[in-house]
């Protein structure tokens, strides 16, 4: 299934890229759509370090992706 | 009424605006927080920053903090403005005005709203000096 993939700050540069079409397979949890990052972009290889968001909201390892999900990559923050 | 204001803008942000808003009869003070761009950091020179921000879903947990800091402390108003784009030392990257009927809790609310955005919101600076760039708090 295709999700929307967005890449923000460090994430931007390391991955060339601000936003992709991405495919995952069914029941893709958000921890292993970041190992699966890691294997297609080898500069994300501390996204350990990032946090997802889901749809605009932050989202846990164990949450499971749905087709057409907006998912960001989010750097750690340094607003303000 | 709408007792909370959030903002992200590539325009220059205004304190009078934030102060105009959060001003009221019934409150006995306003804490104010204005950030600005420093000249230099871990004694290297800044010459610019450059934030940058994930902006529906920033100004959604901006949104959260205000309405957090309204729930959880004694306050009337608050405004939480973010610039986005190059800013150059001295200019303002965000500004929070917290009003109450008593100081207190208008300084509380502001020190929590500075610091959870630090925390929460999706948004980042690139720091420019001389020789390169810097990603802040990110590690390549």
């Amino acid at each position: 299934m295709k999700i929307q993939l967005l890449f923000f700050g460090i994430a931007k540069d390391l991955a060339g890229k601000s936003s992709i079409y991405y495919d995952v397979k069914e029941n893709t949890t958000v921890a292993s759509l970041k190992a699966n990052l890691i294997t297609n972009y080898s500069g994300l290889k501390n996204s350990h370090e990032f946090a997802i968001a889901l749809n605009e909201e932050y989202a846990d390892n164990e949450v499971v992706l749905k087709e057409n999900d907006v998912v960001a990559i989010i750097p750690p923050v340094s607003g303000g | 009424m709408k007792n909370a204001t959030v903002l992200i803008t590539s325009e220059k942000l205004m304190v009078q605006d934030c102060y105009d808003f959060v001003q009221d009869a019934s409150c006995g003070g306003i804490a104010l927080f204005v950030g600005t761009v420093r000249n230099s950091t871990k004694n290297k020179e800044v010459s610019l920053l450059d934030f940058s921000a994930y902006e529906p879903m920033a100004l959604k947990e901006m949104q959260k903090i205000a309405d957090l800091a309204l729930t959880k402390f004694q306050i009337y108003k608050i405004a939480i403005h973010h610039a986005v784009g190059e800013l150059q030392i001295g200019d303002i990257p965000v500004i929070i005005a917290v009003s109450s009927a008593h100081r207190k809790a208008a300084f509380e609310a502001c020190e929590f709203a500075i610091d959870t955005l630090k925390e929460t919101v999706p948004i980042w600076k690139k720091e420019h000096f001389e020789d390169g760039e810097v990603w802040v708090n990110s590690h390549p």
